[in-house]
């Protein structure tokens, strides 16, 4: 795969930001959008618009049925069973609220456990939070290991009678670990325990494989994805979608509206209350056969190779240390700079046009743990190569001698 | 864009070897601030006399050279002030961060404004703001003795 052609198709890179060079490696945050993607966005609006599944006149009809198109591009990309188990959110967020929100209203009592890891983004964190307070259910975390791992026996460990539900992130966005999930999948299922997998960081990098896998819900963030924003995706198991509650009323997930009385629509509308972000799931299409036509092994490699080679130039920087050294790790380069915060580094480097992310990254569990309060980041997508890497290095280097005076 | 108006040597010495880092353990006033989105901390300690003058101040806090430097110059700075000076100089600070090209205010000598004036570059950099701002705004709250945490998030 030649990647100054994948880079060319991403139309960011054509124009200098504060007359730099993009080296960007925020990816983890968001990704760049290939030229297609956009182009899609624009060419809905201005050819084919419609609103979606209601009209009968020809360009409704039309826009229904490119809507649909992605859903079953989304089912066969993850190999879903059915398109009715792929459901469009607003957002991996709105994905993990909305299993939360339904699962805790059906099945939750008192007294009840929920499973989560110290690894957790606050998004896979702070939806189970409020069955807290309504439900009256113990949240529980499972303990990341010194290499930043979350291995099968933390999650055995704290599995009781009174778990009910497994939430767990597929990849960190810190430590870059890769979560045994089908051995969770497996282990949780062999105690009648459901799994939700937060998908947002496995799904840009990792082949997906819903039966192999065997979780039970899926969920995945499009802007991560090469895909536009305002959109994420849940993938659930069909019995859970059939036996759960709706999450949200509105037009077009019902089936009849009586005053006495509402009756609700089939999968997936069920789940789809409201006009749905439209442009973004049909350019979202345009997203899954980008990463088709590469084919995501490939994609996986490339990101393998730099990552280990951003770890072995970030090694040999002295002053720099490495956060977590899982094993099984992602295209994510969380680190310290000795003598200098994470902002001031972010600062140094974004005038060089090195964009990297500072903070804590939505995972304050994870940083209070470490004793850190913010952590720098530089995360990779398919478009970087070794050179970012080292414009990387050589602009810590900078910081350094910015700060040593 | 030029990072030398940002980190001034006086902000790195201030960020390295903050002045007035301690716990006071002869205070009757404090305050708490935070910056959510980065992590940022400060923790205000005064000792205001009856006289309403600050006779002692101090600081606890994480974060990063702009944050730390900020509340070391403004401690210093602090020191032997009255509250409407206090209040004078916060107004002046924050006015100068947002859009003042200078400081206005009396109350400090020369070199006093020049190692103070040295936190301006920050205006530049939008996002760096708070980093600037945060000690003063917990300053205004500690005088309120607000048991309240200061999130940058209520900050105008």
């Amino acid at each position: 795969m030649n990647i100054n052609n994948i880079k060319k198709q991403f139309p960011i890179f054509n124009n200098k930001v504060q007359n730099n060079d993009l080296v960007y490696l925020d990816s983890a945050n968001s990704s760049q959008k290939p030229q297609v993607v956009v182009d899609r966005i624009y060419d809905f609006y201005t050819k084919e618009f419609s609103n979606v599944g209601r009209s009968v006149h020809y360009l409704a009809v039309a826009a229904t049925n490119l809507y649909e198109n992605t859903r079953v591009l989304v089912q066969k990309y993850i190999n879903a069973k059915d398109p009715n188990e792929i459901v469009f959110t607003k957002g991996a967020t709105e994905a993990i609220n909305l299993v939360a929100n339904t699962f805790g209203q059906k099945f939750l009592e008192e007294g009840d456990e929920i499973l989560l890891t110290e690894l957790e983004h606050h998004s896979n964190y702070v939806p189970w939070h409020y069955l807290r307070k309504s439900k009256g259910v113990k949240i529980k975390f499972a303990e990341f290991n010194s290499d930043g791992e979350v291995t099968l026996e933390s999650i055995e460990k704290n599995i009781t009678p009174k778990t009910k539900i497994i939430a767990i992130t597929h990849l960190s966005n810190v430590t870059g670990a890769i979560l045994p999930i089908k051995e969770i999948t497996r282990l949780a299922h062999s105690k009648n325990i459901p799994v939700l997998v937060d998908g947002c960081q496995g799904a840009p990098h990792l082949k997906l494989d819903m039966q192999d896998i065997g979780c039970d819900f899926y969920a995945i963030s499009c802007h991560k994805m090469y895909g536009p924003t305002g959109l994420g995706i849940l993938y659930a198991k069909k019995k859970w979608l059939e036996v759960l509650p709706p999450y949200q009323g509105g037009g077009g997930m019902i089936r009849e509206v009586k005053k006495e009385g509402i009756t609700f629509g089939e999968l997936p509308n069920k789940y789809e209350a409201g006009t749905m972000a439209t442009a973004q799931v049909i350019a979202f299409g345009e997203s899954i056969k980008f990463l088709n036509k590469i084919g995501i092994e490939n994609i996986e490699k490339h990101e393998n190779e730099l990552t280990k080679y951003g770890e072995e130039i970030l090694r040999k920087n002295n002053s720099v240390k490495l956060i977590g050294s899982p094993k099984d790790k992602g295209s994510v380069l969380s680190f310290t700079l000795d003598g200098v915060h994470a902002h001031d580094i972010a600062t140094i480097l974004d005038e060089d046009g090195v964009a990297i992310r500072a903070g804590h990254h939505c995972c304050q569990i994870l940083h209070d743990k470490l004793g850190l309060s913010a952590t720098a980041r530089a995360s990779l997508g398919v478009y970087n190569t070794k050179d970012d890497l080292d414009k990387l290095n050589e602009s810590l280097n900078k910081c350094k001698k910015i700060f040593e005076g | 864009m030029d990072l030398k108006d940002l980190y001034q040597e006086i902000i790195l010495d201030h960020g390295k070897n903050p002045r007035n880092l301690k716990k006071s353990d002869n205070f009757n006033k404090d305050a708490k601030g935070h910056n959510p989105l980065c992590g940022d901390k400060v923790h205000i300690y005064l000792k205001v006399d009856e006289n309403n003058k600050i006779s002692d101040i101090a600081f606890e806090g994480s974060g990063c050279a702009i944050s730390m430097a900020s509340a070391s110059i403004m401690t210093d700075l602090m020191k032997e002030k009255k509250e409407v000076e206090v209040k004078e100089l916060v107004d002046d600070f924050l006015e100068m961060i947002k859009q003042n090209p200078e400081l206005k205010s009396k109350i400090l000598g020369e070199n006093e404004k020049t190692k103070l004036m040295s936190l301006s570059g920050v205006k530049k950099y939008p996002m760096r703001v708070k980093c600037a701002t945060m000690a003063w705004h917990t300053l205004t709250a500690a005088m309120k003795n607000a048991n309240e945490e200061t999130n940058t998030d209520k900050f105008e």
